[in-house]
C-alpha cells in the first residue's frame, strides 16, 4: 500500500527496512528501546488471510508513538505479540521484536516472564475488567513487585503509596487497601498505569488507555501518559483509533489497515501532509468546527418541561425507599420541527434516561413532556399508541438494537405492522425496498440478516427502521459512538440528509463534543442530572458560559 | 384405546393397541421435527448446526442417538393377537390376548417369546442350575439340564462352535447388506442434490463417511444379535428364563421416553412462567420465585419418592380405569415422568428467567416497545427466539440425567413398574445376583452396554450442540 | 449483614409454608387416609373396622382443618393440619407408622450418615478441584483432550454401576474391604473408606469437567492477561488469580450442598449397610411410611434454607464486590 515502506522492505527484508524507514523521519537524538521488524501474524485455523503482515517499527525513550487504525486493524495484536501473550489462535509466522540487546523471540518463556512487567509493561483499555477484582488494588501493584524486585513487604507498600502519589490518585494511603470496583473509571486506570511503572519499566504499551473513559477524564489521562513519558524517559507504544488523542499526546504515527502499517512519519508532518488516502480520511473524518448549523425556530414541536426522574434507593430490615437517585433533576428544553438539538454530558449525567423518558419507556416522577399540545408522559400503553409512530429512536449499538432472529425486512417491517401502516403486504415491500435504498443499501439485503452486515450497515438499517413509521421526532442516543471514525461521518451525513428531505427533528444525544456542530442547530449541557447551559451551537462552543461547558470543550482531542 | 382391526388384513385378527406413552411419544417427535425445521430457518442456527455435524464425533453420535430413538419407535406401536377361537365361541365374537406386542417384537422375531426356566449363561446350552433329571433309562441324576431353546436347532453339540461361526456371518452379512443398501441410496440421492448447486466453496463437505460406518456397524451388530438371538441366548437368561438381551432391547424405549418426557411434559410449564417473571417482573416475579424456591428446597429424590408412592395408592385404589396390566404401568410410568419432570423444570424456568431479564433490556427490544408491539409480539418474536437455543441445550442436557435417574429410582424402589422392561429394574435385580457364587454378570450387562452407550452419546453430542449454541463456550473457541 | 441475615430468615418462612402445604396437600388431600389405611392393610380383604381402628392409631382420625367437635382453641389444633404439619415447624415430628420416635431416630441416625457424607464432600471437592487445575496446566494440548473425554466417559456410567462393580472388586474379588456394615467410633473407618472412595470416583467425571470449565471461562477474562503481562507465572496466575476468582461459582454450588449433607445418601448407605438417615428414609419409602417421608420431607428443605442463606454469606467472605442488603 504505502510507496515509501514497500520500497524499503523491498531493499533489505530485515533490520536495514526499519532503520530506513526511522532515518527518513526522525532525528536519530533519542534512543532506541524496541524495534519489531517484518512482524507477521496468522490465524490458526484460516492461514491465508494474514492478520499482521510485515509490520516494522521502532520505539524510542522518552517519545510516544502511536498505531491509528480502526477496529480489527491489528493495533492490539500488535502490542501483545511484543509481550508474546497472543491468544492461543494466532501464530506469529515471521519477524522479530528486540529489545536493544535482547531478541524477545529467542527467549525461554521463565526468560520473557523476568521481561513482562520489568522491561516492558502494558496497560489495557477497560481497567476493571483488567484488574482483579478479588484483590486490592494494593496487593496487584505489590504481586508485580514481589516478582520483579527484592523489597521487602513494607517497602513493597512504601513503594505503592510513592507509586499512587505519582499517578495522581487522592489519598493514596488509603487508596492502597481499595478494590477495583470502590474506585472511579479514571482512578482504576491510574491504578493500571501505577502497576505498569512499578517496577520502571523502559517499555509501556498503552492498548486504547482512554478509550472506556469519559472525555475530561481522558484528558487527564493522556497529560499523565505524556509527562510519565518524558519524566521517565519512557518508549511508549500508544494504541488507538481516535485521531484527536494521537495529535495531543504522539511523537510520532504509524497508520495501521488491514494488518500492515501503510504510513509512519513524525506527527506534526503527518498531520499536515498525510501520503495516503486512508490517513487523509481518517484525520478529515469530520468537518472543521467553524461552521455552525442555524434555523429559523418555530413553534416547538417538543416541550420538555421541569423533568424529573428519580429512582428509589432501597435499604435495611424492611427494604425501605431509603433515598433516590436523582438520574434527571428537572430539566426543561423544547425542539423545533426540524431542527437537531445536541443534548450532550459524560457517562451517567442522565441524557440517556431523558431520551428514554420521552419515548415513555420510563415513568417521570415529575415534570412534563408535552408533544404538539399533548401531554405524553402521563398516557397509558395504549393510548401512548397513536404517537408512536411519531417519535422514534435509533439506538447506540448497532449490535443489540435488531434482533438476531429477524431479517431486515421483517425489521423494519415490524413496526408498520404493529402501528398499522401501509395496508398490503406488497405496499409495505415496496415500501421497506425504498427505505433501502433510501439509507443506500440494497432493496435485496431485506432478505438478510442483520449479523452480515458491518456496524455502519447496521446503523443504516436501523435508522430505515425508525424511518418506516414517519415519524416527526427521532431520538438518537449516540448512534455514531460505537463506530469507526470513517463510517461515522457517513452516518451523520445520511442524518443529515434525511433532515433536509423530511423535515424531521432530531434529539441527538451524546457525550461526544467533536461532532456537534457538524449535527446540531443547538445544544443543550447536561451534568449530574440538570442542563447547565443551553443555546445556539455555535454561542454555546463559542462562548461558553458555564465552567463545566468550559472544561468539557477544553478536553476535546481536536484534529487540528 | 383400542381399535379392532378384523381378520382378514393379516390373517389373524389383531388389534391396535394404543397406550398414552405412544400417542406422547409421537407426538413428542412430531413437535421436535417442527422444532428443527422452524429452527433451522434461521441461517445462523443452520450454521451452528453445520458445526455440529461438520464434526465426525457429531455425526457418530447423531447416528447412534437416532438409532435407539427408531427403536424406541418402532417399540411404540402395540397391538393384540386375536385368540384363536375356543369351542364353543360364536364365530362373531373375537377374543384378545392380554399381552400387547409391538412392532419391534415382530421385527426381533422369536427372541421375545422363548423363556427357559431360569438362569442360564450367554451362548450356554444347558441350564446354570442343577436340577433332577430323569435320564431315558430311568435313572435320577442331578444334572445341568438342557435349555428347551437355545441351540435347539443343533444335531448335535459338537457342531456349536461352527454353527455359531457361520450364523454370525450371516447376521452380520444380512446387516451389513441392507446398511450398505441404504447408504447406496443415500449418497446418490446426496450426490443428484449436490450437483444441482456446485461452486458452493466456502461450506465444507459433511463428513458423512463416519455417519456411514456408524450406521454400518449398528445394522451389523443388529442383524447378528437378531440372528443369534433366535437361535442362542446371546447374553443369557435371567431367574424367570427371560432373554437377557430381549429385555434390554425393550429397555430402550423407557429409556427414550423417560430421557424426553418428563422434559417435554413440563418444558410449557417452565417456559411460560420463566417468561412471565422475566419479562413482567413486579409480583409475577415474586410468585414465581417463590414457587420454585419452594420446590428446589424440598429434596429432590424426597418428593419424587412421595409423590410416586402417593400415586402407587391412588392407583391400587381405583384399579377400575386400567384394562390390561400394561395400561397400568403405563400410566405409571407417565406420572413418573410428569413427576420427574415437575422436580427439574425449575433450573430450565431459572435459566429463562435470568436470560429473559436480560434480552427485555436489549435495545432491540426497546425498539419495539418504541414502535408499540404488543406485549404477546415481543415475547413471540424477540424474546421467545432468542431463548430456543437454551431450551435445546437443557433439553439435551437433561436426557441423560434422566436416563440415570432412573435406575437410581428403580433401585430404591420408586422407579418403574416391573411390567415395562427397564434397564433401571435389570440393575436393581442383577446386583444382588453379581454377589451370588459364583457370580451372574450377563443379566448386568445389557443393560450396562445400552444404557452407556445412549448416555455416553448424548453426552458427547449435547457437548457439541452447547459448544455451537451457547454464546459463551463460542466466544472460547474463536 | 445481621438485618440481611435475618429478613432471609423471614423470607424461608413462607418457603417453608410452602412445603408444607405442598406435602400436606400430597400426603392427606390426594389420598385420604382411609386410602393409605387401605394400602397399608391390604388391598381387598379389609373390613371398614380395621381400617378406622389403624386410622385411629396413627392420629389420622381428626378432620383435615376446622374441628367442629372441639372447643375454644381446639377447632384448629385438634386437626391433622395442625398435628401432622404445623407441629413439622417445633421440629416435633411425631411417632413413625411403626410406632417409634421419629425425632430419637433421626438424631441417633445423623452421626452415620455425616461419618459417610462428610468426607466424601470434602475429598470429592479437593480431588475434583486438584484434576481440573492439573487438567488445565496442560490446556489445548492432546492431554486436556484426552482428560474431556475420560470425563465425558465417566459421567455416562451410572451411579449404581461404580457401586455395584466396586463393592464387587474392590470388597469381593481382592477382599481389601469388608463388603458392607457399620461401626460406631474409631474401627467403623474400615467400613467407610469403600464407599467414600467410590462416592469420589463417581463425582469426578461431572464434577472435574465443570470446574475445569469455569477455570476456562475465567482464566479468558482480562485480569489474567494483566496478571501475565506483570510476568506472572503460569502458575501463579492459575493460583492467585484464576482460583480465587472461580470461588464465586464453585461456592453457589458447594454450599448449599453441606447442610443437605445431614440427609445422607440413600443409595449409598443401603448398599453399605450403614445406619444412617439415607437408609433411614430408604427404609420408609419401602415400608410406605408416609410419617417419616413427610418429616424427611420438611427437614431436607429447612436444611436446604440454611445451605442458601449460608451460601450468600459465603459470598461476601470470596468476593469483595458483594455486600449483602
Amino acid at each position: 500500500m504505502s510507496v515509501t515502506i514497500t520500497e524499503a522492505r523491498s531493499s533489505s527484508p530485515t533490520q536495514g527496512a526499519t532503520s530506513a524507514i526511522t532515518m527518513n523521519h526522525q532525528p536519530s537524538d533519542k534512543t532506541l528501546a524496541l524495534s519489531v521488524s517484518n512482524l507477521n501474524v496468522r490465524l490458526n485455523h484460516k492461514p491465508h488471510t494474514p492478520i499482521l503482515k510485515d509490520v516494522s517499527f521502532d520505539l524510542k525513550k522518552g517519545e510516544v508513538y502511536a498505531l491509528v487504525g480502526e477496529s480489527g486493524s491489528g493495533k492490539s495484536i500488535t502490542s501483545l505479540s511484543i509481550l508474546r501473550l497472543l491468544p492461543d489462535a494466532l501464530t506469529i509466522t515471521k519477524g522479530k521484536i528486540s529489545l536493544p540487546e535482547t531478541n524477545l523471540f529467542a527467549l525461554t518463556e521463565q526468560e520473557m516472564g523476568n521481561v513482562r512487567g520489568k522491561k516492558i509493561a502494558m496497560i489495557f483499555q477497560d481497567a476493571l475488567t483488567a484488574l482483579n477484582p478479588v484483590q486490592t488494588v494494593g496487593a496487584q501493584i505489590a504481586e508485580t513487585l514481589k516478582i520483579h524486585t527484592s523489597l521487602n513487604s513494607s517497602e513493597i507498600r512504601h513503594r505503592t503509596v510513592e507509586l499512587f502519589h505519582e499517578v495522581g490518585l487522592p489519598d493514596p494511603e488509603k487508596r492502597v487497601d481499595w478494590y477495583p470496583h470502590q474506585m472511579s473509571g479514571g482512578q482504576q486506570q491510574r491504578v493500571m498505569i501505577a502497576m505498569a511503572l512499578a517496577c520502571e519499566p523502559d517499555i509501556l504499551l498503552a492498548d486504547e488507555p482512554t478509550t472506556a473513559l469519559d472525555v475530561t477524564i481522558q484528558k487527564q489521562i493522556l497529560e499523565l501518559i505524556k509527562q510519565l513519558t518524558i519524566s521517565r524517559q519512557l518508549a511508549v507504544l500508544l494504541i488507538t483509533h481516535d485521531m484527536g488523542v494521537v495529535r495531543q499526546t504522539a511523537d510520532r504515527v504509524g497508520v495501521m489497515y488491514k494488518g500492515e502499517i501503510i504510513e509512519q512519519n513524525d506527527c506534526v508532518a503527518f498531520f499536515e501532509n498525510p501520503k495516503e488516502a486512508y490517513s487523509r480520511q481518517l484525520i478529515d473524518s469530520l468537518p472543521d468546527m467553524d461552521e455552525y448549523r442555524s434555523l429559523e425556530r418555530e413553534a416547538p414541536l417538543l416541550k420538555v418541561e421541569n423533568l424529573q426522574i428519580h429512582f428509589p434507593v432501597r435499604k435495611g430490615l424492611l427494604q425501605r425507599v431509603h433515598s433516590h437517585t436523582k438520574a434527571v433533576d428537572g430539566i426543561s428544553f423544547s425542539i423545533g420541527k426540524g431542527e437537531t438539538l445536541a443534548l450532550v454530558g459524560e457517562s451517567g449525567c442522565g441524557k440517556s434516561t431523558t431520551g428514554r423518558a420521552i419515548l415513555n419507556l420510563e415513568k417521570a416522577t415529575a415534570g412534563d413532556i408535552w408533544y404538539n399540545n399533548l401531554c405524553i408522559n402521563k398516557l397509558t400503553r395504549k393510548e401512548m399508541l397513536p404517537l408512536r409512530k411519531k417519535i422514534q429512536v435509533i439506538f447506540q449499538n448497532p449490535f443489540s438494537s435488531m434482533n438476531p432472529r429477524m431479517t431486515v425486512g421483517d425489521i423494519i417491517e415490524e413496526g408498520m405492522v404493529s402501528l398499522g401502516l401501509e395496508q398490503t403486504k406488497e405496499e409495505r415491500i415496496q415500501r421497506i425496498e425504498s427505505l433501502l435504498t433510501r439509507v443506500k443499501l440494497e432493496p435485496e439485503h431485506r432478505h438478510r440478516y442483520p449479523h452480515e452486515f458491518s456496524g455502519g450497515q447496521r446503523q443504516r438499517i436501523a435508522i430505515a427502521r425508525a424511518l418506516a413509521v414517519e415519524p416527526d421526532l427521532i431520538i438518537c442516543d449516540e448512534p455514531t459512538s460505537a463506530l469507526d471514525v470513517s463510517i461515522r461521518a457517513e452516518v451523520l451525513d445520511l442524518l443529515l440528509e434525511l433532515q433536509r428531505e423530511l423535515h424531521v427533528s432530531y434529539l441527538f444525544i451524546t457525550h461526544d463534543l467533536s461532532i456537534i456542530p457538524h449535527i446540531a442547530h443547538r445544544v443543550a449541557v447536561m451534568q449530574g442530572g440538570k442542563i447547565v447551559e443551553q443555546g445556539e451551537t455555535e454561542q454555546v462552543l463559542t462562548q461558553p458560559k458555564h465552567e463545566y461547558t468550559k472544561v468539557l470543550l477544553e478536553a476535546v482531542p481536536s484534529v487540528h | 384405546m383400542d381399535f379392532e382391526i378384523g381378520p382378514g388384513l393379516f390373517g389373524e385378527g389383531f388389534m391396535w393397541t394404543i397406550l398414552w406413552s405412544d400417542v406422547l411419544i409421537f407426538l413428542l417427535v412430531g413437535a421436535i421435527a417442527l422444532f428443527v425445521a422452524s429452527f433451522r430457518r434461521n441461517p445462523q442456527n443452520q450454521e451452528n448446526w453445520r458445526q455440529v455435524f461438520s464434526t465426525r464425533l457429531g455425526m457418530a453420535t447423531f447416528v447412534i442417538i437416532m438409532s435407539y430413538v427408531v427403536i424406541a419407535l418402532v417399540d411404540s406401536i402395540h397391538f393384540r393377537k386375536a385368540l384363536p377361537a375356543t369351542e364353543g365361541q360364536s364365530s362373531e365374537q373375537v377374543f384378545y390376548s392380554n399381552d400387547v406386542n409391538s412392532l419391534l417384537d415382530l421385527a426381533l422375531g422369536e427372541m421375545g417369546d422363548r423363556p427357559e426356566r431360569t438362569y442360564s449363561a450367554p451362548f450356554a446350552l444347558k441350564s446354570w442350575n442343577k436340577e433332577n433329571l430323569l435320564l431315558p433309562d430311568g435313572e435320577r441324576v442331578r444334572d445341568y439340564p438342557e435349555l428347551t431353546f437355545a441351540g435347539a436347532h443343533l444335531e448335535n453339540p459338537e457342531a456349536f462352535a461352527k454353527d455359531v461361526a457361520l450364523n454370525s456371518m450371516v447376521g452380520i452379512g444380512k446387516g451389513l447388506a441392507l446398511a450398505l443398501a441404504l447408504i447406496g441410496l443415500h449418497a446418490f440421492w446426496l450426490r443428484r442434490s449436490q450437483s444441482g448447486n456446485t461452486g458452493d466453496g466456502d461450506t465444507s463437505p459433511l463428513p458423512w463417511k463416519s455417519a456411514w460406518i456408524t450406521f454400518a456397524v449398528i445394522m451389523a451388530i443388529l442383524g447378528w444379535l437378531i440372528t443369534m438371538g433366535n437361535l442362542y441366548h446371546v447374553l443369557g437368561t435371567d431367574q424367570a428364563g427371560n432373554d437377557t438381551l430381549f429385555e434390554s432391547l425393550k429397555g430402550i424405549r423407557t429409556g427414550v421416553l423417560i430421557g424426553t418426557l418428563a422434559t417435554l411434559i413440563t418444558m410449557p410449564v417452565a417456559i411460560s412462567l420463566g417468561l412471565a417473571a422475566g419479562y413482567f417482573r413486579g409480583w409475577i416475579d415474586d410468585v414465581v420465585q417463590y414457587i420454585y424456591t419452594t420446590l428446589i428446597s424440598i429434596p429432590g429424590l424426597l418428593l419424587i419418592a412421595a409423590s410416586v408412592l402417593l400415586f402407587q395408592v391412588w392407583i391400587n385404589n381405583n384399579p377400575q380405569f386400567f384394562e390390561i396390566g400394561l395400561e397400568k404401568a403405563d400410566a405409571k410410568f407417565l406420572a413418573l415422568c410428569f413427576i420427574l419432570g415437575i422436580t427439574s423444570w425449575t433450573t430450565l424456568c431459572r435459566l429463562l428467567r435470568a436470560e429473559t431479564l436480560k434480552i427485555s433490556q436489549l435495545d432491540y427490544v426497546q425498539a419495539a416497545h418504541a414502535f408499540g408491539v404488543s406485549h404477546f409480539q415481543i415475547i413471540k418474536r424477540h424474546i421467545l427466539p432468542n431463548l430456543s437455543h437454551i431450551i435445546m441445550i437443557s433439553f439435551v442436557l437433561d436426557f441423560s440425567g434422566l436416563v440415570l435417574a432412573e435406575a437410581v429410582l428403580a433401585y430404591i424402589g420408586v422407579g418403574i413398574d416391573p411390567a415395562m422392561a427397564s434397564w433401571g429394574n435389570m440393575i436393581n435385580m442383577a446386583s444382588t445376583e453379581l454377589s451370588r457364587e459364583p457370580s451372574i454378570w450377563w443379566n448386568l450387562s445389557g443393560a450396562f452396554f445400552l444404557m452407556f452407550t445412549l448416555v455416553l452419546s448424548v453426552n458427547l453430542f449435547s457437548d457439541l450442540v452447547r459448544d455451537a449454541f451457547d454464546p459463551k463456550t463460542k466466544l472460547e473457541t474463536a | 449483614m445481621f438485618s440481611y441475615i435475618i429478613r432471609r430468615l423471614c423470607y424461608a418462612i413462607p418457603i417453608l409454608i410452602g412445603v408444607n402445604l405442598l406435602t400436606f396437600i400430597l400426603f392427606f388431600i390426594v389420598n385420604t387416609p382411609e386410602d393409605m389405611a387401605t394400602a397399608h392393610l391390604g388391598d381387598k380383604y379389609v373390613t371398614e373396622e380395621a381400617v378406622q381402628e389403624w386410622i385411629a392409631e396413627k392420629g389420622y382420625d381428626q378432620p383435615l382443618f376446622v374441628n367442629g367437635d372441639a372447643d375454644g382453641l381446639g377447632t384448629l389444633t385438634d386437626t391433622i393440619f395442625f398435628n401432622k404439619s404445623l407441629k413439622l415447624f417445633a421440629f416435633d415430628f411425631g411417632t413413625s407408622d411403626a410406632g417409634r420416635s421419629i425425632q430419637s431416630d433421626v438424631l441417633e441416625r445423623m452421626g452415620p450418615s455425616l461419618a459417610l457424607a462428610l468426607p466424601t464432600f470434602f475429598i470429592g471437592i479437593f480431588v475434583n478441584i486438584s484434576v481440573a487445575l492439573m487438567v488445565l496446566m496442560f490446556r489445548g494440548s492432546n492431554l486436556d483432550r484426552f482428560a474431556v473425554v475420560v470425563f465425558v466417559t465417566l459421567m455416562s456410567i451410572s451411579y449404581l454401576f461404580y457401586i455395584i462393580f466396586g463393592q464387587y472388586y474392590m470388597a469381593k474379588m481382592s477382599r481389601l474391604f469388608p463388603v458392607s456394615g457399620f461401626n460406631d467410633g474409631i474401627d467403623g473407618w474400615r467400613f467407610l473408606i469403600l464407599p467414600i472412595v467410590i462416592g469420589v470416583i463417581s463425582g469426578i467425571g461431572a464434577s472435574a469437567r465443570w470446574y475445569r470449565s469455569l477455570f476456562i471461562e475465567v482464566s479468558g477474562q482480562d485480569f489474567a492477561r494483566t496478571a501475565r503481562a506483570k510476568g506472572v507465572s503460569e502458575a501463579g496466575v492459575l493460583f492467585r488469580h484464576i482460583l480465587p476468582n472461580t470461588m464465586l461459582p464453585i461456592l453457589t454450588g458447594v454450599v448449599v450442598v453441606i447442610p443437605v449433607l445431614f440427609m445422607g445418601s440413600l443409595v449409598m448407605e443401603s448398599f453399605f449397610s450403614i445406619p444412617g438417615l439415607g437408609s433411614y428414609l430408604l427404609d420408609a419409602i419401602r415400608a410406605q411410611d408416609f410419617a417419616i417421608v413427610r418429616a424427611m420431607v420438611f427437614l431436607g428443605s429447612v436444611l436446604y434454607i440454611i445451605g442458601l442463606i449460608l451460601t450468600d454469606i459465603s459470598y461476601t467472605w470470596a468476593d469483595p464486590r458483594v455486600r449483602l442488603s
